[in-house]
């Protein structure tokens, strides 16, 4: 056995009731290396680190610490072991401040007093090393997201005896700015001789930050390699099966002959307690274009659409719909004057979980089926299955609900229910976010699709290659600021990368781009 | 072949589950009709059905507050203001004192004012909740308070006695809320009617569906268009509806108002949704349901006074009924999840 593997984990089942998430799995943690787990989603890598992290335990198989047979009946004993986990989703504690959430489960005392003089010094030590010098007293709530993953983050570092620290896209809400902090510590911590297990669906990162590769699909061990040794396309053959990746589309249109329908100026959102979320921001849109927003997080991306939405009532700006300026007021207006928006996050803004699939479909356009209020059943059902049908959910019954469809299915749902209120102008924060390849690769499909019959789209992405793929014209947003904007050919990855981060050397760049 | 055979079990529990409202109200009655005598009788089966419309009609508007995901503290209130509305209107009048005179009105607009009364409380509180921003469950305990307030600032905490109107004044026939109809009670035929409404808009109209959407996710709600704040309030002044509806039928039924009608009754209202299958955290509930747990309530209530079990000890027994019930719904919610993810797996 190799002397360097500190966790070794042979032969894992885990069955959940009908169906086996987890099928004779063995996987090695490498010793004060960064190790990467990957597959698309459902393939089994976080049931997998919750069994390690004990979180769940396996049906059947048996892990080893340095030759020792171990068994985890809960987090606590994988902590005494010292495993940590950063979960993908953020489990702090809004309503306490960061000191509270950094030492939550294992504060320091005197006698039965808290010692918070300590926690304070020792919160400031490790977010000093963290490079993200946030006051212990804030509360963890008034943080941006990015800020709080640094909690979370923080909350595993302070552990003394850590051994295996593990990494559940850990980067998905960071900057840039931020990634490159974390990628510092983590060769730090390896360096250490502590072992990083790696979750993540960005390829990039993986080749630039990884040491060996681990990919799982449908629950099921496939292949292990040194990063040295491979490339991204292996990487996505293995997790899909078959050589899949985003098809880069040539339309030859003149956009120049084509009518603008909607034209954006000078859209300007302050921020609460002083500046701007977006600083006169314009841009148009043609008919039939898909118009990418590239930027880093809290770049305003989001904002643009909430403004034009009508969510953001104290926005100023002029926005003109085929030439009529229009005053935006609220969300119904917009959607009645067609604008339709995917939002960012599809369980908490997109899907209403205790209703069926159908009718998650039709929520936004059920005014179009009533008659005096009353629904007709035949003719919506009509619509709902002619969206499924139109854009490839896989439904086995539309009254089913929603939890029984898989993430990128529910992002269609999300998709047909903006797409049946038959808009003029449909935006997509995120399409593609927490689904798998062969998923994205499909909801790009819709994304063709639909810009072809003429349909205009604003497509929101922070992934460079997707962006590179799918969209006309992009415009780069930092910092509020319009800072670049790319047509057919000039679209590269490093291009917009630059000028994701022009927006942060002051109001310089403004001038010009105004 | 094992999967499949648990996959079956599931499906049977899942039906039994679905059906248990029915079933425990079943074995409720043949309970009560086996160890009390006269209780299967058609004189008892009335005299419960009187007592099941208050809480059920009630119950049908708490069931839409419930389904929002708000909570409406003010029901039993709202019915006391009701009755003492509606019984002063008959016996005093509107009393205008800078004209010296006291306006009298027929029993049908003596209704329709006592009814609108209600529903202004509904729109007050969806007012303080949707544009104050107060969390329902605050808004309908202050309210609450006022209702109760008023209805005994309308007389002085005394209580308006033999409320059936004069013939000169032609005002009579307000009692008539409180008797039968062809044999039935007209509160049993008024919560027949408005279950039925309220069971039509939540399954075919959009209204139901978007205050379905709103309990579910309000954020989606919000996104997908649909206007939240406006569906709540109209929520919120049905309730005050069926709330005044209640005051007024209790009233009728005892030919008399007293400021303290619908005490705790708000608690029986909840209970009633909570036993027929309603979601305290919003998204999912029916009229029907709501019946049927009234139904429970009722038949717990008077069978276990004709049994003869005192007061005190029907109180513990309630509460236990209820917190069964919710558990039972859980574990309900919990089997469909699971049943939910395997035919996603099976799908895969």
């Amino acid at each position: 056995m190799n002397q360097n593997v500190v966790l070794n984990v042979e032969n894992i089942d885990k069955i959940y009731p009908g169906t086996k998430a987890l099928d004779q799995v063995s996987y090695q943690v490498e010793k004060g290396k960064v190790n990467v787990l990957i597959g698309e989603n459902g393939a089994g890598k976080s049931t997998l680190m919750k069994i390690i992290a004990g979180i769940e335990q396996p049906s059947s198989g048996k892990m080893f610490m340095d030759g020792k047979e171990v068994f985890f009946k809960d987090t606590t004993e994988a902590r005494e072991h010292g495993i940590g986990i950063i979960h993908q989703e953020l489990s702090l504690f809004p309503n306490l401040n960061v000191y509270q959430n950094i030492f939550m489960g294992r504060e320091c005392t005197q006698g039965a007093k808290l010692n918070n003089k300590k926690h304070v010094e020792l919160t400031d030590k490790v977010l000093a090393k963290l490079e993200h010098p946030i006051d212990a007293e804030t509360l963890v709530g008034d943080l941006r997201v990015g800020q709080q993953q640094m909690i979370e983050i923080a909350r595993n570092f302070i552990q003394d005896d850590l051994k295996i620290l593990i990494m559940d896209e850990p980067t998905s809400s960071l900057s840039q700015q931020e990634v490159e902090v974390l990628f510092r510590l983590m060769r730090e911590f390896t360096q250490h001789g502590i072992s990083i297990v790696y979750i993540s669906h960005r390829l990039e990162e993986i080749m630039k930050i990884g040491d060996n590769v681990t990919i799982l699909r449908d629950g099921k061990y496939v292949a292990r390699a040194e990063v040295s040794d491979i490339d991204v396309p292996w990487i996505v053959q293995q997790m899909v099966g078959e050589g899949k990746s985003y098809p880069k589309k040539n339309r030859n249109v003149n956009w120049k002959e084509k009518e603008t329908v909607l034209e954006v100026k000078d859209l300007t959102l302050p921020k609460s307690g002083g500046g701007y979320l977006l600083d006169h921001v314009s841009f148009h849109l043609k008919k039939g274009e898909v118009l990418g927003i590239y930027g880093l997080m809290g770049a305003g991306r989001t904002e643009v659409f909430e403004c034009l939405m009508g969510l953001r009532p104290e926005h100023t700006g002029e926005v003109l719909l085929n030439g009529q300026p229009v005053e935006v007021k609220n969300i119904s207006e917009q959607i009645d004057r067609g604008f339709a928006l995917i939002p960012e996050d599809r369980q908490r803004e997109g899907l209403v979980q205790t209703l069926n699939i159908g009718k998650n479909i039709s929520l936004s356009s059920l005014k179009k089926y009533c008659r005096f209020g009353f629904l007709n059943g035949k003719k919506e059902n009509a619509s709902i299955d002619k969206q499924i049908k139109d854009i490839m959910i896989k439904v086995a019954d539309k009254k089913l609900p929603i939890l029984s469809l898989s993430g990128g299915n529910q992002q269609k749902v999300v998709i047909g229910k903006g797409i049946l209120t038959n808009p003029e102008i449909l935006l997509l924060d995120e399409p593609s976010r927490g689904i798998d390849i062969g998923a994205k690769t499909e909801v790009f499909d819709i994304i063709h699709q639909y810009a072809e019959r003429g349909l205009s789209l604003i497509v929101i992405s922070s992934e460079l290659k997707e962006i590179v793929a799918i969209a006309d014209r992009v415009i780069v947003l930092s910092n509020g600021i319009n800072t670049g904007e790319f047509e057919q050919d000039e679209i590269s990855e490093d291009v917009l990368v630059l000028s994701s981060y022009k927006g942060h050397h002051g109001h310089e760049t403004k001038k010009e781009n105004s | 072949m094992e999967k499949s055979k648990r996959v079956n079990n599931n499906e049977i529990i899942m039906t039994l589950l679905k059906g248990r409202t029915l079933i425990i109200l079943a074995i409720l009655v043949i309970l009560f009709s086996v160890i009390t005598k006269n209780f299967f009788t058609i004189n008892t089966g009335l005299t419960v059905a009187k007592h099941v419309a208050l809480y059920g009609i009630m119950g049908i508007g708490m069931t839409y507050v419930l389904i929002t995901g708000g909570i409406d503290l003010s029901v039993g209130a709202v019915a006391g203001l009701a009755g003492m509305v509606a019984g002063g209107l008959i016996n005093e009048g509107l009393v205008l004192p800078m004209f010296g005179v006291s306006l009298y009105f027929s029993a049908p607009m003596v209704f329709l004012i006592t009814a609108l009364v209600g529903i202004a409380f509904g729109w007050l509180n969806g007012a303080i909740i949707t544009k104050l921003n107060v969390v329902p469950f605050i808004a309908t305990l202050g309210t609450m308070n006022i209702a109760r307030g008023l209805s005994n600032l309308r007389s002085g905490g005394a209580t308006f006695s033999n409320i059936v109107g004069k013939e000169a004044l032609g005002n009579m026939g307000f009692d008539a809320l409180g008797k039968n109809l062809f044999g039935i009670p007209v509160g049993v035929v008024l919560l027949v009617v408005i279950a039925i409404i309220a069971g039509i808009i939540l399954k075919y109209t959009s209204f139901g569906w978007h205050i379905l959407a709103i309990g579910g996710n309000e954020r989606a709600a919000k996104l997908s268009g649909i206007k939240v704040n406006r569906d709540k309030t109209l929520v919120y002044m049905f309730s005050g509806l069926c709330s005044s509806i209640v005051g007024m039928i209790a009233a009728a039924q005892l030919v008399a108002s007293h400021p303290a009608t619908g005490e705790g009754w708000e608690m029986n209202a909840i209970s009633a949704a909570v036993l027929g299958g309603t979601s305290m955290a919003g998204g999912i509930g029916t009229a029907g349901g709501t019946i049927i747990g009234a139904f429970i309530i009722g038949v717990i209530n008077d069978g276990m006074t004709m049994y003869g079990v005192s007061e005190f000890w029907q109180k513990v027994i309630k509460g236990i009924v209820v917190i069964l019930a919710v558990v039972i719904d859980q574990f309900q919610r919990n089997l469909q999840a699971k049943m939910a993810l395997q035919a996603r797996n099976e799908n895969k």
